[in-house]
């Protein structure tokens, strides 16, 4: 029987499986596994079932830890469990996953393997996680294809089953888990025959039940523990042939042959290369190349990595191997060689102990590290290594080592020819549903025709306007190029920005097709594009097709997305399918994936697609060059070395091309380089109408990216300034000769327009007209970018003399630009104000999430410094652990400074006893008491001779002495969820700590996935019927504590009340926590309203804004001080605004309005209880001051 | 005593039921009208306009973010089925069908002209047992006139008559130039009925704000003037059924639309403000007000003041401008001005 056949990415293939063989599945999302859980929940929620007829219970998790503990909770208790995680997740499970295996429990569970972060955070993919499981006594199952992923899946369920071994299936993160292939499906009477219902009895035999009580889990002593231990030897010893076994019979029943080591190549290959995971196929694809050549080469894949078995490796190998490489996917500092070289090496030690053959050569070599390109040219290159008498041992191949010259050097040009294959390169916008629509024209390809299909799909780093980068290949035999592609005979350029700041043709074949999204008339697109366009054009004699495909969705009334356009336009042009047939099978397409979203969609998307061709013009011929312009300059001349030399070398998607040498040792980065990247991607930019300017500085605190600021300067320092540049007198009580600007960043605006949304100054006759008003930046780009140049110059304030609330805070210096966060991004204002407040006194722990990756991930970096050089010193350790991260700081921190005091104290003779005690008595909870201390700091500095110790070292720790505000930021994924145990821990000291929880209610860097912080009837991934749960109350929680300070803020809604309370949860010595709301994509409505919303949620009492003050008890005042009013609006009114709420009432709307109901009601009870609480006067007790026990770091004083 | 009327062809027990509004979206609610003695329920617009938006925005807000991240192909499940705005309307329609006796009607305003064939023909097929158009402009555009406006009003009223069986009412704003003409060609377009008057939102300007908002508040009977005035004028013209929707509060002000001419005495502020059981009290009291003047069929009473029976037709053509003159000019000079 033919297999059916489906398209899928290697998350779903192995989902797929794992879905219909358990009964139980806990998940927590990670990138890049979360998919799996989420297709499962997903299929729970729509009945689908396992093939045992029932629905998995699929169970989302506050942590990996958690997801791990419940399914071996479920696996105890007899259940067939599984789970999904990568990198830091698969580590937070391994205390379980010890036990698990110590149990002998049958579990297979599924890695989408992804680096463990170390001197950086990578979500990419390398199996250093995987690496990390090695000594848990879990089986490893490594897969290198889609298909593969989907069949040993498969192989590892029935595998365990038998063998009680449990086991980690593993894949490469993204190549792996992201690509997407045409495979053969395996249907469920495939899974039943895989699967002995004699090994599941037994399994259900071993189940913790009162009815047959056993006892798991024993506290053993030295004389039982080891014996004990050794008693599961027979089980891994039987493993790997009973994996075997079940890889036979998979074979009978697919056809699909796999074996523990699978040896492909020359019979009697010299040189062999052994390798697991998705870089086996690449390596295939070199091999048999070589091997066409005449070259005695070979290659052996990896699938069981654990338990290793010796025997059965050396057999696969052929007996005239002469060398071997040894590739591994992760680095191990300081190991003889990383893990599969030593496994090599060992087992041919071991055989060569029992008298078997020679050893050969072995080397290993790293590759692939962080998903790094390995590609044919590299398999060459390490054949050619192995080639020469003493071939280079620990060599990394991909990479440039000028610093310790592991690196072997490689063909970059070298690419393989495959016939009668085309490869198809699109380069997208996010928003512009690029990879939506190549993902779909994958599916039809893999579906429609004979054609094996590929795609895999590049996204860079930023979150607003983010580029896509599509590489598609189809054609005729099995596709096992894991790599992007080098040559493509079809360049799609979707957006005509990218065309000014990148070579984009840079991967066109000579001959090869190009379709150019352009906003211009087919005859004045040539003269648009930059000189070296045109000559690559000219020279490779490309063919170009261009269409205004925005013009075109426009009239459709499909707004900015293009995708099903350009996707017709790439069938009409390619002839992959007759284009009838291909516009029917696109409307198909179209009609599945949004039917269900209704007729308007699919009638409007029709509309583009029948509009498209009579769009679509070929240049023929080709104009000559013209005179155009070069494309200019990614960073400006005066950028910093290090930018220039590195950042904008990965700027133009280079940084492969970067040696070692580049880059810092330990992951150290300069901060406030995101200034260098100009990125043009807003559309319209506002722009000041003086003569309406109320001055309130409004727009500068809502701007997320910092890119319109406000300045009060001396009227002087206007006579330099460029004749565009716009001023008014400074409107303040008592001042005069002081001039106002507010100045928009040209190039750093991302077009969001809550500026605009939030200035209340409206023209008396014309209200539509306001003091700021969007226009198109590209007319006035080169004007603001003089203006801005000159106004980032003018003096900033005088932090001393500024009034801290809204509109003073504005005047303060921005420590925070520019971040590739999304447009209109509801968590960035926050940081931009604690950036301004204090940010050159600052420390941020960042659990990782949204604000870790806009704020860290290169190439850029969005905290700067200021003219003085002081700035945010920002970290980013781990997601759960971050509130003891940032309490770290603090404890570093109070200890320097500790130990400063000290110092002080023991050299005040030589000092001079008033400045020390100066020093020691400093009041700091003013700007002007901070600057008098650093005053008096840079004074102790210049009195102190390093002439001994103390000196020395009190010259070190002196500006400790100046007050550190350390902040602990994250989600509500990290403060509510995998980092609460921190947050209460950290909540629960005395010290002086503050946490800032940007509250999106979703974890919304992974994806939209539910938290506990998610509103009741929310849909949200693992919540996708709409959540049923209120939302925690993590602030109510906190004021038990009565000693922390905690305010709720939404600045859309009162933003005075959220800088008072940051100046207040600052000023507070002890912790401090606020929950900060946080507008965010994954609410699913134009983030231009999002100030609107805040205001709604606040009204409605959804989000009541209140300051709860420990300071306030000692005083006789009630501590809560709610600072928003009873209910005005109903909850109804402000969830009817959000797509989050809509799915659930579109789904099911009896449930909603059931849901509804009782949202409205526990809104109403929760405001109750605060309004009740805000009356509540904490009692003093007789005879015993309120006087909290003194701070651990105020100990000397 | 005889309330019976015949409404569009439906014989109902008497001419009271709940205008189209949000009273319809709930079961409880229209059972305890059907309790309340509502003749039949009204479902509120279903709006082409709002379905097509919100199917677009939800479109942009769910999958516009698609795709764009390494870390986030999506933010949103993705439901197997969604109920969009006629699959949850049309389902509100089966549901009450199933829950109540009276004949259930199902009103709509389209946008497009294959939009108002398709939703009524869906409202058809669902069981509803007729049809309200609710024909709905704001004629803003300089470019439309009136003639333009009504032929498409026409033409459409042709389209849905051709596509569906059910009986078909075209509920109408005040403002055209010539109503009364404009019910006539209605009338040959094959409209079974006229429901008068919608109920536009209103503008409300906030001085202080410098802005402009819809509000729509509840009707007084003071709305009911007008109604009255084009019931009375349109009863002796229109050979189909007449509602009176807006301002009816008591039985005294559906006493007064039914004497103008009005088949259904529509209902929903009164409904509204005082609960469904408000209805049961009006019918009562209405009934009492028959008896009382010893009316003894609702047909006996129906059209007894319309243009054509009432004994002073002018009341009807110049009433207000009349009552204007009268206050100011002599009694001689009334006279003559009448024509």
């Amino acid at each position: 029987m033919t297999p059916r056949q489906m398209t899928v990415d290697g998350n779903e293939a192995v989902a797929s499986v794992a879905h219909r063989l358990s009964e139980t599945i806990a998940i927590y999302p990670i990138t890049p596994s979360s998919p799996m859980a989420e297709l499962c929940d997903e299929w729970a929620v729509h009945g689908k079932p396992n093939i045992w007829g029932n629905i998995p219970d699929v169970a989302q998790m506050q942590s990996e830890a958690g997801a791990a503990g419940a399914v071996h909770g479920a696996l105890q208790a007899g259940a067939l469990s599984t789970t999904f995680t990568a990198s830091q997740g698969l580590l937070l499970m391994i205390p379980n996953l010890y036990k698990i295996a110590g149990e002998l429990t049958a579990f297979c569970m599924h890695v989408a393997a992804r680096t463990v972060a170390t001197h950086a955070l990578s979500i990419f993919g390398d199996h250093s996680d995987v690496m990390a499981c090695r000594q848990t006594g879990l089986a490893l199952l490594c897969s290198g294809s889609v298909q593969e992923a989907h069949d040993l899946a498969a192989i590892g369920h029935a595998a365990t089953l038998k063998a009680r071994v449990p086991l980690i299936h593993f894949f490469d993160g993204f190549r792996t888990s992201h690509e997407v292939q045409k495979i053969d499906a395996l249907s469920d009477d495939d899974l039943r025959f895989l699967i002995d219902e004699k090994a599941i009895a037994e399994h259900r035999a071993r189940a913790l039940t009162p009815d047959q009580p056993v006892l798991r889990g024993t506290a053993q002593n030295p004389d039982a523990f080891f014996q004990a231990r050794e008693a599961c030897n027979p089980y891994y010893a039987r493993c790997p042939g009973l994996v075997q076994a079940e890889m036979d019979r998979f074979a009978a029943r697919t056809g699909r042959r796999y074996r523990l080591f699978d040896y492909v190549g020359h019979p009697a290959a010299e040189r062999v290369i052994v390798l697991m995971g998705s870089g086996a196929e690449v390596a295939q694809e070199a091999v048999d190349w070589l091997c066409s050549r005449g070259e005695k080469v070979g290659l052996l894949k990896v699938r069981l990595y654990r338990p290793f078995a010796s025997g059965a490796f050396i057999e696969a190998l052929p007996a005239t191997v002469k060398s071997i490489a040894v590739l591994d996917r992760t680095k191990e500092p300081g190991a003889i060689g990383e893990p599969l070289y030593q496994d090599v090496l060992t087992a041919f030690c071991e055989a060569r102990q029992d008298g078997g053959t020679a050893i050969p050569r072995i080397v290993g070599g790293r590759y692939g590290l962080s998903s790094k390109e390995f590609d044919p040219a590299m398999v060459r290159a390490v054949f050619e290594e192995l080639s020469k008498p003493r071939p280079k041992n620990h060599f990394t191949i991909g990479i440039v080592d000028d610093v310790t010259h592991t690196s072997l050097s490689w063909d970059r040009s070298f690419d393989l020819e495959s016939p009668g294959r085309v490869q198809a390169v699109f380069y997208g916008l996010g928003a512009d549903g690029t990879v939506g629509a190549n993902k779909n024209s994958i599916k039809i390809i893999g579906e429609e025709t004979e054609h094996s299909a590929q795609g895999y799909f590049v996204y860079d780093s930023k979150k607003s306007g983010a580029m896509t980068i599509s590489h598609l290949r189809f054609g005729p035999g099995p596709i096992r190029s894991s790599y992007l592609i080098k040559q493509a005979s079809f360049v799609g350029i979707h957006q005509f920005q990218f065309v000014e700041k990148l070579d984009v043709l840079e991967l066109a074949a000579p001959g090869a097709v190009v379709l150019l999204n352009a906003p211009y008339p087919k005859d004045q697109v040539w003269q648009h594009l930059p000189k070296e366009m045109q000559q690559t054009i000219t020279e490779k004699q490309l063919k170009l097709y261009v269409i205004d495909a925005y013009q075109v969705a426009r009239e459709a009334g499909m707004g900015g997305r293009i995708n099903a356009i350009m996707q017709t336009c790439f069938f009409a042009i390619s002839g992959i399918l007759p284009r009838e047939e291909a516009i029917d099978k696109i409307k198909r397409a179209i009609e599945k994936t949004y039917g269900k979203k209704g007729a308007e969609v699919v009638r409007r998307n029709f509309a583009a697609v029948d509009a498209a061709l009579a769009n679509l013009h070929l240049l023929d011929p080709i104009p000559a060059m013209n005179g155009a312009k070069n494309r200019p300059p990614l960073i400006a001349e005066n950028a910093p070395d290090f930018v220039k030399r590195v950042t904008a070398v990965m700027l133009t998607n280079h940084g492969d091309l970067l040696p070692v040498s580049a880059f810092p040792v330990d992951g150290t980065w300069p901060t406030g380089t995101t200034k260098w990247e100009k990125r043009n991607i807003a559309l319209e930019i506002p722009v000041w109408e003086k003569s309406l300017c109320i001055q309130c500085n409004k727009c500068a605190l809502v701007c997320p990216h910092a890119a319109i600021r406000a300045k009060e300067y001396p009227d002087s320092e206007l006579a330099n300034a460029p004749k565009d540049f716009q001023w008014m007198a400074f409107k303040a009580p008592g001042v005069s000769g002081r001039s106002y600007t507010i100045q928009v960043a040209p190039e750093d605006c991302t077009g969001c327009t809550l500026c605009v949304e939030v200035c209340p100054a409206k023209d008396k006759s014309n209200p539509k007209h306001k003091a700021l008003n969007m226009a198109s930046q590209l007319p006035l780009r080169d004007k603001e970018r003089k203006n801005y140049e000159f106004f980032l110059q003018l003096p900033e304030v005088d932090r001393t003399s500024v009034r801290l609330e809204v509109k003073g805070s504005q005047f303060l210096e921005p420590l925070f630009e520019y971040s590739g966060a999304c447009s209109g991004c509801g968590e960035t204002p926050y940081l931009k104000l604690l950036s301004q407040l204090f940010g050159d006194r600052l420390l941020i722990a960042n659990a990782t999430g949204c604000s870790s990756i806009y704020g860290g991930n290169l190439p850029t970096t969005p905290y700067s410094k200021n003219a003085q050089g002081r700035g945010p010193a920002w970290s980013n350790s781990l997601f759960e652990d971050n509130a003891e991260f940032g309490y770290g700081f603090r404890l570093a921190i109070d200890s320097h400074r500790q130990q400063a005091r000290h110092l002080l104290r023991e050299l005040q003779s030589e000092l001079g006893p008033p400045l020390v005690q100066e020093l020691l008595d400093s009041d700091q909870s003013t700007e002007a008491g901070i600057l008098a201390q650093r005053a008096r700091v840079e004074l102790l500095k210049q009195r102190l001779k390093p002439t001994n110790e103390k000196s020395r070292t009190l010259l070190l720790l002196a500006d400790y002495l100046v007050k550190k505000s350390v902040w602990l930021v994250g989600g509500d994924g990290w403060a509510y969820d995998i980092g609460f145990g921190g947050v209460d821990h950290v909540l629960s000291t005395n010290r002086d700590i503050n946490i800032l929880v940007l509250d999106t209610e979703v974890y919304s860097n992974t994806g939209g996935q539910q938290s506990k912080a998610t509103p009741l009837g929310a849909a949200a991934k693992f919540a996708a019927a709409g959540k049923a749960a209120a939302k925690k109350d993590l602030g109510l929680m906190a004021m038990g504590y009565r000693t922390v300070y905690v305010g709720r803020v939404a600045f859309g809604a009162k933003d005075a009340q959220t800088v008072k309370t940051f100046l207040e949860a600052e000023s507070y010595q002890g912790p401090s926590l606020i929950i900060a709301y946080s507008h965010c994509i994954a609410h699913g409505y134009d983030l231009a309203q999002g100030l609107d919303q805040q205001r709604r949620a606040v009204e409605s009492a959804v989000w009541p804004l209140y300051r709860f003050d420990p300071r306030r008890i000692a005083v006789g005042e009630p501590p809560l001080k709610l600072d928003s009013g009873p209910p005005k609006l109903k909850v109804k009114e402000y969830m009817q605004e959000e797509a989050r709420f809509r799915i659930t009432e579109h789904l099911d709307p009896e449930r909603y309005k059931q849901l509804l109901r009782w949202a409205q009601k526990d809104t109403e009870q929760r405001y109750a209880v605060y309004e009740q609480l805000s009356k509540i006067v904490v009692p003093q007790i007789a005879d015993i001051p309120d006087t909290r026990p003194p701070p651990v770091d105020s100990k000397d004083s | 005593m005889n309330l019976a009327t015949r409404y569009l062809g439906l014989t109902l027990r008497h001419p009271f039921f709940p205008g189209a509004s949000p009273l319809a979206d709930d079961l409880d609610t229209v059972r305890k009208l059907e309790d309340a003695g509502a003749a039949a329920i009204v479902m509120r617009s279903l709006f082409e306009e709002q379905i097509s938006q919100e199917q677009m925005a939800m479109h942009q807000y769910t999958d516009f973010h698609r795709e764009c991240f390494a870390e986030a192909a999506s933010f949103f499940p993705e439901p197997e089925e969604y109920r969009l705005g006629p699959d949850a309307y049309l389902e509100q329609l089966q549901q009450i069908k199933r829950a109540v006796d009276v004949p259930v009607i199902a009103s709509l305003n389209g946008t497009t002209l294959s939009g108002w064939i398709e939703y009524a023909r869906h409202f058809e097929k669902a069981g509803a047992d007729a049809l309200e158009l609710n024909i709905y402009v704001v004629a803003a555009a300089p470019g439309v006139s009136s003639v333009d406006l009504e032929n498409r009003t026409i033409e459409l009223v042709k389209a849905v008559k051709q596509m569906v069986k059910i009986p078909l009412a075209v509920k109408l704003t005040p403002y055209y130039t010539s109503l009364a003409h404009f019910a006539g060609r209605l009338e040959s377009a094959g409209a079974d009925g006229l429901v008068l008057f919608n109920r536009l939102f209103q503008t409300e300007i906030d001085v202080d704000a410098l802005e402009v908002r819809r509000s729509l508040r509840l009707s007084q009977s003071t709305e009911l003037p007008v109604r009255l005035r084009w019931l009375g004028i349109l009863s002796p013209q229109f050979s189909g059924s007449l509602a009176v929707s807006g301002g009816v509060h008591t039985a005294a002000d559906a006493a007064r639309a039914i004497m103008t001419g009005a088949h259904g005495v529509q209902m929903v502020s009164a409904l509204l403000s005082s609960g469904p059981s408000y209805l049961a009290q009006v019918i009562k009291d209405f009934t009492n007000w028959m008896e009382e003047h010893e009316y003894t069929s609702i047909d006996q009473l129906r059209g007894a003041l319309s243009l054509k029976t009432c004994p002073d037709p002018s009341a009807y053509e110049r009433a207000n401008y009349m009552l204007l003159l009268q206050s100011w000019r002599p009694l001689n000079d009334q006279r003559r001005g009448r024509f």
